[in-house]
């Protein structure tokens, strides 16, 4: 079954129409870009998809259930993980102890009062710090780590809900150009091996087509175009919609794709 | 009730709405750009009225005629704007980027200072300004008459309004104003001089605040209490308005004035309570008043708790504490055991602020309320239903939790300064209850007798018994900040949004997380009641409330021993320096101001940073 | 890290907690503790605090009681009930004094009353004046000197009585005070004036009156009797109002201690003339005994004296005259020597009556007139209190013991 189908979502904000009949399809192990200019609504179609927003019309489905209504929350718990665009981690604590807070939300405990919440599913914790290489840093504080050590707690603590389905809102933002390939590189190796989908947004084209096995280009809120990285560079209205950024859509150099 | 009346009614609420908008807009204008709740902006309110008071009469002595009592009103207020730059300069300055709960402190610290100093300089004496010359006689309206100077004032509201419409509209100041209140972050990225723009702002809040309190002067003697009474509803309008909207709190101040002049014919003995219920309700139905934003709320971890390494000898002091604790009867007199019951008791009402502040990151500006219910359920259960101390200790923690049950039910749903205006409201709603309401709470006078059963009457048994309740329900508190929800808690307060999507419910966990707190402060309240033998309604009021943030604050707000410390000091300190001095408000407000200035993280936290240092 | 922490500022906590002054053997003054909102209330207790110096300063003068010198250990209570018993705790425990007195809100009174009992020691109220200090918390640890509510609003109702006036108007603020005297006043007016009705009330919150729409609402009613019991910045609003809109000029007005001098100052040359109200013509007193306090505490301080500052000076005699009588300062032997004794003070002879422990004192019941610049009393004379209190009945009907 597909693992995420979403069905003619729009949605306007005072008159202004953000996402018009935005319908695409993810399967399992498929890592999908959503691009688009400034202002495209990628932004309001992946709060929609992560139930920030609330669509006007359409619907979005999980492994055939809908779940267009559904809490951010209750997405969570039906195996949608996510990160954000500014990484967001629970700063006071540990970065073990941050997976740890998953671990404890993912098997319900969240409300439990007594046993201490830092002896809870440490192993589990640690093991997830292992997948994205950062088991050694785990007792220290999440406040003293590196932009790009936080975003790979955040991909961890993601993978902690064992999710199907990963949303990743502009993953490489403020990143450098090595830590960005690296990034990807360990999502794509954990998407094909957990078999996870991942739904993506990006502004840094070399990431794009050097990791997305799909690419949806919005412009003002609709699909223009959809396909595989050499479809959509090779797409006339892209390009015009890209208009006097012509570089982004060149071929990176000197990276593989994953 | 004719027409006549009601008009003349209209009237009256108007030229209060006129006074109450003049003050209210000061406020909300300093909110808009420097995102501070000033408390302090009724101490300006106040000094205006007593710059006013002994200026003008000393100017109409001139018999330049009629103009000098408005020089001399305008002369106050720029007096007042003055002294609002040099609280901006030294205070206002350094706390931009504090924490919202540093900022409301430090500022009510300053209205600490300005009470004892207004007695000071202005004497203790209320002074009766002179009257408008000119305007003394009434004018006739439907047969009634009417004050002249209140028909000055209903159109001193709607001048002032345009006056500042035009400043905010039409000068480059205005839109700099407008700019910083609709997006702080702009201001900096525009390359503005954000230092002058502030300075400027305050002295526009200042001057509005020192020009409302200096047209009162023919109506009020100026007076000492005058700067709490008007801060109250000058936040009323503020947040009814929605804080940083001139117009809104134009409107806000319409309706509170209306409200006022007819709800005291209707409700002649539940005045009090008005004004802050028409507060909570357009909060549960417009969370950000009529005009309001809601404010992009960041992570505030720096200002919580935050996981720390474990001493190994954590169980062996915790030991040696108690171990003391329980020793002290054998060294201490009669009342070294007093004030040592008392500590304990504010330690614990401290902690369960700790759970709400410094765990979950709700700046809680009403924890009265509960320690006041708490001591309220104990001493009516007691008063009414003959029940002995062992079962009013928790009649009072359940009456606690349900307080907190309810209230946190509208509470979670907002945040920031919004959440700390909603909990101010609901606890002086129950304060003008406990007050207004006399043939059960006995009003002012409270209800006497409230003493321990015999086997605890003693003041070594009292005190055992309260060292044995707090340990365990500060062990208990402690056990629940160290488990998963006091985790959660945390979670999500660091961030919302990650804590959304780890599945976490927020709003439910702080609902959870208000009740259990409301319920510590009610057992701490019940003990209260029991150790002195009375209560009454002050335990409910701002100052109860002022005081455990104190103690939080003084202690350290990011330890989880932090307000235990604070609970001692300040108590110890109170008790000491108390009966020899009559500036104590001074004092404490230096202190307050002192500690948000120099040391932010607290005695505890300053101490383990030195230790952090060291090692 | 933290719990060492916690310790060491415990133990510092306790170090001061210790070197507070330990309790000191009993050495030859007898000691009283005092306690007042000196810094809540200063325009009231501070003249209060002059009194009771003079007082002290006079009697140890003299040699004091017993041979012994008198010292009175003051503290500010706080103006909350919480910090008044500590600080009474304080100065019992601490400073081993064998009575206390003072207090000027009513529910600090109340709270010292019950405090009073638990701790079995003497208590004198000087200033609070709610009746449920002698009457419904009343007990035999406590006393009071200044005429209750009940008293005072008793003298004003006879003075209804005089002005003819049926359709009565209740101003009060929302308060104890204010409530317990509107209470008192509906109760006394429809007993002793026949035909009486109470046409308004207004209880305007203390310190928050919007005095332009409480004004319109008692117009509306049309009273042609106005009881008052507004004070301080209220009162002040209040009586501007109502002159300008004319609510006084048909009516009869009585109103409770505005014409006190910390009452009537304040207002300058707004005083209401013609006002019935009790009061404190202390300038017009001309009994010598009173001149020569009047003159004394003028020559001290500098001032002319306050209601509290007669209360001040009068309650320290009382306590004189009554350890002198008991003959030593054992709580018992004080309660005795204060029931039903007859005190000689400036203001005339004073009884404590045993059944309720409310003094005799009465109040001086007259109209407001403007002096110059400032209000004073006319027509006024000084009506003692023993008609006016509650009779034996009444008393024993609330009082638990």
């Amino acid at each position: 079954m597909t693992l995420l189908s979403v069905q003619g979502l729009s949605k306007s904000f005072g008159g202004v129409a953000a996402a018009r009949d935005v319908s695409f399809l993810l399967e399992r192990g498929e890592l999908l870009a959503i691009i688009g200019p400034n202002g495209a609504g990628k932004s309001t179609v992946f709060n929609m998809v992560g139930g920030q927003l609330r669509p006007d019309h359409g619907a979005v489905l999980l492994d055939g259930q809908n779940i267009t209504a559904a809490s951010p929350q209750k997405r969570f718990r039906l195996g949608v993980g996510r990160t954000f665009q500014v990484a967001q981690t629970f700063l006071s604590m540990s970065v073990v102890e941050n997976v740890q807070m998953a671990l404890v939300s993912c098997n319900g405990e969240s409300s439990a009062l007594w046993a201490p919440a830092r002896t809870r599913h440490r192993e589990e914790a640690l093991a997830l710090l292992e997948q994205v290489g950062m088991a050694d840093v785990a007792d220290r504080p999440c406040s003293a780590l590196a932009y790009g050590d936080v975003k790979r707690v955040e991909l961890a603590i993601a993978l902690a809900g064992q999710p199907k389905l990963l949303l990743m809102d502009e993953p490489t933002a403020g990143m450098a150009a090595r830590e960005r390939a690296d990034l990807m590189d360990l999502t794509a190796r954990i998407a094909d091996a957990k078999s996870i989908g991942v739904l993506f947004t990006e502004h840094d084209m070399d990431v794009v087509f050097g990791h997305a096995e799909r690419v949806i280009v919005l412009v003002r809120g609709r699909i223009i175009a959809a396909g595989s990285p050499e479809e959509i560079r090779q797409n006339e209205e892209v390009r015009r919609a890209y208009l006097g950024d012509e570089h982004a859509l060149e071929k990176p150099k000197g990276l593989s794709p994953a | 009730m004719d027409l006549s009346f009601l008009a003349i009614q209209a009237l009256n609420g108007l030229s209060s709405a006129s006074s109450l908008f003049i003050t209210a807009c000061g406020l909300t204008l300093v909110f808009g750009v420097t995102r501070i709740v000033n408390f302090a902006h009724g101490s300006l309110y106040m000094i205006g009225a007593y710059t006013a008071a002994t200026l003008v009469p000393r100017l109409l002595e001139l018999h330049f005629g009629p103009v000098t009592f408005w020089a001399g009103i305008l002369a106050s207020a720029i007096i007042v704007g003055l002294i609002g730059v040099l609280i901006e300069v030294l205070l206002l300055r350094r706390i931009y980027g504090a924490p919202e709960l540093f900022q409301l402190l430090a500022t009510f610290g300053v209205v600490l200072v300005v009470q004892d100093l207004a007695i000071l300089v202005f004497g203790p004496e209320d002074i009766l300004g002179p009257r408008a010359p000119g305007l003394r006689a009434p004018v006739e309206i439907l047969g009634r008459r009417f004050p002249s100077y209140e028909l000055v004032l209903i159109a001193a509201g709607p001048i002032v309004l345009g006056l500042v419409w035009l400043l905010l509209r039409k000068t480059r100041f205005g839109v700099l104003v407008r700019a910083a209140t609709q997006d702080r972050e702009m201001i900096a990225a525009l390359g503005v001089n954000q230092a002058l723009l502030f300075t400027g702002t305050l002295f526009l809040g200042a001057f509005l605040a020192g020009l409302g309190g200096a047209l009162q002067i023919p109506r009020v003697s100026a007076h000492a209490g005058m700067d709490l009474s008007i801060i109250a509803e000058a936040f009323v309008v503020t947040v009814v308005g929605g804080m940083g909207s001139v117009p809104g709190a134009f409107l806000a101040a319409l309706i509170i004035g209306q409200l006022q002049a007819f709800g005291i014919l209707i409700f002649p003995k539940s005045t009090l309570v008005v004004v802050f219920l028409l507060m909570a309700v357009v909060l549960a139905i417009r969370p950000y008043g009529f005009f309001g934003r809601p404010e992009a709320v960041g992570g505030t971890h720096a200002v919580g708790i935050a996981s720390s390494k474990r001493s190994p000898y954590a169980g062996l002091i915790a030991l040696a504490v108690i171990g003391t604790g329980l020793s002290l009867p054998l060294i201490g007199d009669a009342y070294m055991l007093k004030v040592a019951t008392e500590i304990l008791i504010f330690a614990l009402f401290a902690f369960s602020l700790q759970l709400l502040i410094g765990v979950s990151g709700v700046v809680s500006f009403g924890h009265a309320a509960f320690f006041g219910l708490g001591a309220y359920g104990a001493a009516l259960s007691l008063k009414w239903f003959a029940l002995p101390m062992e079962a009013a200790l928790p009649a009072g923690l359940l009456l606690a939790a349900a307080g907190a049950l309810l209230i946190g039910g509208f509470v979670v749903r907002l945040s920031g300064i919004y959440l700390a205006m909603m909990t101010l409201a609901a606890a002086q709603i129950i304060y003008a209850v406990a007050f207004q309401w006399v043939d059960v709470t006995g009003g002012d006078n409270g209800i006497v007798g409230v003493w321990p059963s015999a086997w605890a009457s003693g003041q070594v048994p009292f005190y055992l018994f309260t060292l044995a309740l707090v340990t365990i329900a500060v062990l208990l508190l402690m056990r629940i900040i160290n488990a998963p929800f006091g985790y959660a808690l945390r979670a999500a307060r660091d961030s919302e949004a990650r804590a959304e999507a780890i599945g976490l419910t927020i709003r439910r966990h702080r609902w959870l997380a208000f009740t259990i707190s409301g319920a510590a402060a009610g057992l701490a309240g019940g003990l209260y009641a029991f150790s002195r033998g009375s209560v009454d309604p002050s335990l409910l009021g701002i100052p109860t409330s002022v005081d455990a943030l104190t103690m939080l604050l003084i202690g350290g707000i990011q330890t989880v021993t932090g307000p235990l410390v604070g609970a001692g000091f300040l108590h110890v300190l109170r008790d000491q320096i108390m009966p020899l001095t009559s500036l104590w408000r001074l004092l404490l407000g230096l202190i307050i101001i002192a500690i948000v200035l120099v040391f932010p993280r607290g005695l505890v936290g300053t101490v383990r940073g030195w230790g952090e240092e060291r090692s | 890290m933290t719990k060492a922490s916690m310790t060491r500022w415990l133990a510092l906590g306790l170090a001061l907690a210790f070197a507070a002054p330990s309790a000191q053997a009993q050495q030859a003054p007898i000691k009283l503790g005092e306690l007042n909102s000196y810094a809540r209330w200063a325009a009231f207790t501070v003249p209060y605090r002059s009194g009771w110096q003079m007082a002290l300063d006079e009697i140890n003068a003299k040699g004091g009681v017993l041979g012994r010198k008198l010292e009175i250990v003051s503290r500010d209570d706080g103006a909350t009930t919480g910090d008044a018993t500590r600080v009474a705790d304080e100065l019992v425990n601490r400073e081993g004094v064998s009575l206390l007195f003072g207090s000027f809100q009513s529910n600090v009174g109340v709270a010292m009353a019950d405090y009073a009992n638990q701790k079995k020691i003497l208590y004198i109220a000087a200033e609070p004046l709610t009746d449920a200090i002698t009457m419904a918390q009343g007990n035999r640890y406590t006393f009071r000197i200044r005429p209750s509510n009940f008293m005072q609003v008793g003298m004003l109702v006879d003075q209804a009585k005089a002005s003819g006036a049926k359709r009565w108007a209740i101003v009060a603020p929302n308060y104890e005070y204010g409530q317990s005297a509107a209470e008192v006043f509906k109760r006394l007016i429809k007993e002793r004036v026949p035909g009486a009705e109470i046409v308004a009330e207004q209880y305007p919150a203390l310190g928050k009156i919007e005095a332009g729409a409480t004004v319109s609402a008692l117009e509306q009613a049309k009273p042609d009797g106005i009881f008052n019991v507004l004070f301080g910045p209220d009162l002040t609003q209040f009586v501007r109002e109502g002159n300008t809109r004319g609510l006084f000029e048909d009516a009869t007005v009585l109103s409770l201690l505005t014409g006190e001098p910390e009452w009537l100052l304040p207002l300058k040359d707004e005083v209401p003339e013609g006002w019935t109200v009790t009061g404190y013509p202390w300038d017009e007193i001309k009994e010598p005994k009173h001149k020569a306090f009047v003159d004394a505490y003028r020559a001290k301080f500098n001032e002319t004296p306050r209601l509290g500052s007669l209360l001040g000076y009068m309650v320290v005699y009382m306590i004189r005259d009554a350890i002198e009588l008991a003959g030593s300062v054992e709580t018992e032997a004080m309660i005795k020597a204060l029931e039903d004794t007859k005190f000689d003070t400036v203001i005339g002879p004073v009884t404590m009556r045993g059944i309720d422990n409310q003094a005799t004192m009465g109040a001086w019941v007259g109209k407001l007139v403007l002096k110059g610049a400032n209000g004073g009393m006319t027509d006024w004379s000084y009506m003692d209190g023993t008609p006016f209190m509650p009779t034996e009945a009444e008393v024993k009907a609330v009082r638990k013991d």
